[in-house]
């Protein structure tokens, strides 16, 4: 018992909760003091609001002393990126627009962390509202990279992966749009997994692009991904498009050696780096000599998903960010003149470039004369891509392949190529179409910096996705991980 | 080449606002009604806080089904929600849910009766066809105040069902007979209470002329927002002299968004076509396609009143009641119940039951206040008869004793005052008071020949006897006197002709 607090997973550490003689008050003070030495270099957390932590570990402690414990998270801080309501909390979306808002009320998720006696541990970096796969456009800090803090850790959910790779906590939750779970787990080496659309309640999660986003767990092993999930999917009935299904996502499945794995044509060769095509086909190879049925499968629409994405999200986000205009809440320019005024000048001053690129581009693509060219035709094209994934899961369990093409870059080097950054996201953007389940884990190093693999499943096929992971990081030794600082 | 206005026909069509009766909001949890404090009916929900998602209320969705079961309409499969993109502050999420490809209610028909020649006269009857109903979300209330603007949130999200009609109308007094019947449909199935003046309907009016015989439309305008039956009435006939002016004058109708002031009874322009909003209307996100099951269907089936019309046409052909006293039943279906609860305990005389309820009763619950207004020129009677001190029972109970002959026509005024007051049974109060009619022919026999016998009546039975019919009466005086106006005057009247003739 000689490593320190920081280093352990979610699992070990609710097992030494619940043993004693740990408490959650010292957990929390050690993270604490490792967030004193490490957060400033990292930028991963834009808040903690140290009295409320200690007051919900004491709240856990006497709890388990009284024979109340909640479960296996029970005095487990989680960490949450700033998209996701918690009462009492700031809820600014990394955004100057929101940079003065504290949430009246708890997201679904945040009750059910509650509910399972979890610490709400803290308000993680993001790109602004959710755009962008660096990190970069956070309005209000840099995160950087843990294993290079020269390079950038993904996006949108940065906070959260590098949080993880800090040690400076043991999960975190993260929201993915396109990508923005999956891609900063590759990048930072953790595991992020992204759920079937609907397994997990939307309410109090500030919305991009409605129909693509979903909460989801990232942690620093696959049985922490699989501990989280379990406590977060629940119906809701506030959120319409979720469905009780968590049953069904998480039975376990079989034998993960019996998987059939499919692996999409093409989608090692465009554009992915030596190294990470090195690893993820080791990943492969592993697979196989498991005694997992490999075979190549067709996604002849694949090449659509990238313009499909960038149509259909924009134009939900136009309509989703409308609400911001300084009326009720948020930034309120101080030139107001008429109340349209107001709203137009505020919304000018209290958004960042990508996001305005954004609804500048999915206000045109809605607008009459131009939806039908634009809007309608991705919508056929989300269908015809969601038939295809759906065809080739038909005849294997699991889709693999890189999560990302190419491994973290240097701050600042595609900042001034907003197109070549939304590439980060080619292999992750299918899942969120078609709605699908798909997780990230880390399978090797580019250099000093982890690359991560992607498996892709049928709707509600949690629970193979997590089985292929434990075998594969059982085999090997990036479990657990964490960036010398 | 000069015209009359006669030449020309008008062709409206109606889009009819109306705030569903329901406990929540369209898609929160959030109660809502009238007369509370600003931003008192909100919650994240309704202010479009960051995260929050909106819920179908399943009670406005069913207002709205039993809406179109009521106007006849096939009920949908499915309805759908999109969003309608604007920027103003009094729409907390700049964008209204809606129903565009996919509303809840398609088709069905309203009835409409016109005014007939005169009060007593039933007018002409016609059919106006629905195009279909949506259900949406009503924004807050901006109001401008010194230097800078207040927005009032209580009204947001209230379910609104958009009526919109075809053109089908053809004057002002047919739109005017159409939102009456509207009203009527609505608040009788509990659809919705229309009370105007608390905004809860409110109506745009597209009018449009062409030269009568011409089968193309002309270029209509749309009057927003009129908050009343004469204001809408008042539009028409505005508009129609104001585009036949135009056109008479040879210029042209153009396309706009107008407005109405009231005060002045002027309509003006809003925007015209050029200005036109672009809503980007898409698919809400947020909203799953709702599948509408026959089983939902078949139970709001069971709700649908009868029609006020078919409730007309049955209380002439079936009870025997004049137009009026029908014409005024129908329009409340509580009153309606109520008479006919009456008429079933008494079912021998509905005409004399409907002579109390629509003169005395009506009367009385309007002067005992709180109970509603009567008929007005805007206001259908909103009488409430929760609180009304007689008993269907009871007024049937009444109505039988005048009709045995128990109590005379006079005496059931004073019962009836006192059954209001106390909500006594007739018959005690009958008792109570003495009223009883004296009945005994051989009692009243007497005291006639006693009175006959007087000297002092002797002129008027002289005059009687010369053909002045009038003269008997004078003979009656005397007679209730000496029975302390008890004697069954009917019976009087036959024995005074008896002993006289």
């Amino acid at each position: 018992m000689d490593e320190p607090l920081h280093t352990l997973s979610a699992a070990e550490l609710g097992r030494r909760l619940a043993a004693g003689p740990l408490t959650s008050r010292a957990l929390c003070e050690a993270l604490i003091v490792r967030y004193h030495a490490v957060n400033k270099k990292v930028g991963a957390f834009t808040h903690l609001d140290e009295g409320d932590v200690l007051a919900q570990a004491d709240a856990s402690d006497v709890r388990r002393k009284a024979g109340q414990g909640r479960g296996p998270l029970e005095g487990v801080p989680v960490a949450i990126k700033d998209n996701i309501a918690v009462k009492g909390q700031p809820l600014t979306c990394s955004s100057q627009m929101l940079a003065s808002l504290v949430s009246p009320y708890d997201a679904h998720v945040s009750d059910r962390l509650r509910a399972a006696g979890a610490i709400l541990y803290g308000r993680l970096n993001m790109d602004e509202f959710a755009m962008g796969s660096s990190t970069e456009n956070s309005a209000i800090q840099k995160t950087f990279n843990p294993w290079d803090l020269a390079c950038i850790p993904g996006g949108s959910s940065g906070g959260s992966a590098a949080a993880l790779a800090a040690g400076l906590v043991p999960l975190a939750l993260g929201s993915d749009t396109g990508g923005s779970i999956r891609q900063p787990a590759s990048h930072c080496g953790v595991v992020g997994l992204k759920p079937t659309y609907g397994l997990i309640s939307r309410f109090g999660l500030v919305a991009f692009a409605s129909s693509l986003d979903q909460i989801g767990p990232m942690a620093r092993s696959v049985e922490d991904c699989e501990l989280l999930l379990c406590a977060l999917a629940s119906a809701d009935a506030r959120d319409m498009t979720c469905f009780a299904a968590a049953d069904r996502a998480l039975t376990p499945a079989g034998d993960a050696k019996k998987l059939r794995i499919g692996i999409p044509k093409g989608f090692l060769g465009k554009g992915v780096g030596v190294e990470v095509a090195a690893a993820v086909t080791a990943a492969i190879e592993f697979y196989r000599s498991q005694g997992c049925a490999i075979s190549e499968v067709e996604l002849p629409s694949a090449d659509l998903a990238v313009p499909t994405y960038y149509v259909v999200a924009t134009a939900e986000a136009s309509s989703n960010l409308g609400r911001y205009d300084g009326v009720r809440y948020g930034h309120r320019s101080a030139t107001a003149g008429t109340p349209v005024e107001m709203m137009t000048t505020s919304r000018s001053e209290g958004f960042g470039a990508e996001v305005k690129r954004r609804i500048l581009l999915g206000t045109f693509v809605l607008s009459a004369g131009y939806a039908d060219a634009y809007y309608m035709r991705a919508l056929r094209a989300r269908s015809k891509i969601r038939a295809e994934y759906l065809a080739a899961l038909a005849t294997v369990d699991v889709l693999l392949t890189p999560t990302v093409p190419t491994p973290a870059f240097k701050v600042g080097e595609k900042a001034a190529d907003p197109l070549q950054l939304y590439l980060e996201d080619i292999f992750t953007i299918p899942a969120n179409l078609a709605g699908l389940p798909a997780i990230s884990l880390p399978c090797g190093k580019s250099g000093h910096l982890p690359v991560g693999f992607h498996l892709v499943g049928a709707p509600l096929s949690e629970a193979k996705l997590l089985a292929a992971g434990r075998l594969f990081e059982a085999a090997h030794g990036f479990a657990h991980q964490q960036a010398a600082l | 080449m000069s015209s009359s206005p006669s030449d020309w026909e008008v062709v409206i069509g109606l889009e009819v606002h109306v705030q569903l009766h329901t406990r929540a909001k369209a898609f929160a949890s959030s109660p809502w009604g009238f007369g509370k404090e600003p931003n008192e009916q909100v919650d994240p929900v309704v202010l479009g806080l960051p995260g929050t998602l909106p819920v179908v209320n399943r009670e406005a969705v069913e207002k709205s089904i039993l809406f179109g079961l009521v106007v006849g309409s096939s009920v949908p499969e499915q309805c759908a929600w999109d969003r309608k993109n604007y920027f103003y502050p009094d729409n907390p999420k700049n964008y209204q849910l809606t129903q565009k490809d996919f509303p809840v209610v398609v088709g069905g028909q309203v009835e409409i009766e016109l005014p007939g020649a005169s009060r007593n006269v039933m007018g002409e009857h016609k059919f106006i066809r629905i195009h279909h109903a949506h259900l949406e979300e009503d924004v807050g209330k901006l109001s401008h105040a010194g230097s800078g603007s207040l927005v009032d949130y209580n009204r947001a999200g209230v379910p609104l069902l958009e009526i919109v009609t075809e053109p089908d109308l053809r004057s002002a007094a047919e739109a005017e007979a159409f939102l009456r019947s509207l009203v009527a449909l609505l608040t009788q199935a509990g659809v919705a209470d229309c009370d105007m003046e608390k905004g809860q309907l409110r109506c745009d009016c597209n009018v449009s002329i062409r030269r009568r015989g011409a089968e193309k439309l002309g270029t209509r305008t749309e009057t927003k927002n009129l908050n009343s039956i004469s204001s809408v009435r008042d539009t028409v006939i505005y508009e129609t002299a104001r585009q036949i002016r135009e056109l008479e004058a040879g210029r042209s109708i153009t396309q706009e968004t107008r407005g109405w002031n009231a005060e002045l009874s002027r309509g003006y322009v809003l925007r015209d076509k050029e200005d036109a909003h672009d809503y980007r209307y898409f698919p809400d996100p947020d909203l799953p396609t709702l599948r509408i099951s026959r089983e939902t269907v078949a139970r709001l089936q069971k709700l649908v009143p009868e029609n006020l019309y078919d409730r007309q046409r049955r209380y002439v052909e079936k009870f025997g009641l004049p137009f009026t006293a029908a014409s005024v039943l129908v329009v409340n279906r509580e009153l309606a119940e109520w008479f006919e609860a009456a008429a079933a305990a008494h079912p021998t005389n509905p005409q004399g039951i409907a002579n109390w309820v629509t003169n005395d009763l009506l009367r009385d619950l309007a002067a005992s206040g709180g109970a509603g207004a009567p008929l007005t020129d805007e206001v259908l009677p909103a009488v409430s008869l929760a609180s009304c001190p007689i008993k269907p029972v009871q007024l049937a109970g009444l109505v039988k004793l005048t009709d045995d002959g128990v109590i005379s026509k006079q005496q059931a005024k004073e019962v009836f005052a006192e059954m209001f007051k106390t909500g006594q049974e007739a018959l005690a109060i009958v008792d109570a008071k003495g009223l009883r009619q004296n009945s005994d022919t051989g009692e009243l026999e007497k005291i006639v020949q006693e009175v006959i016998a007087d000297p002092a009546v002797a002129k008027s039975i002289a005059e009687y006897r010369a053909g002045n019919e009038k003269a008997i009466n004078a003979l009656k005086g005397p007679i209730m006197k000496r029975t302390q106006g008890k004697a069954n005057p009917v019976l009087i009247d036959q024995l005074l002709r008896k002993f006289l003739g």
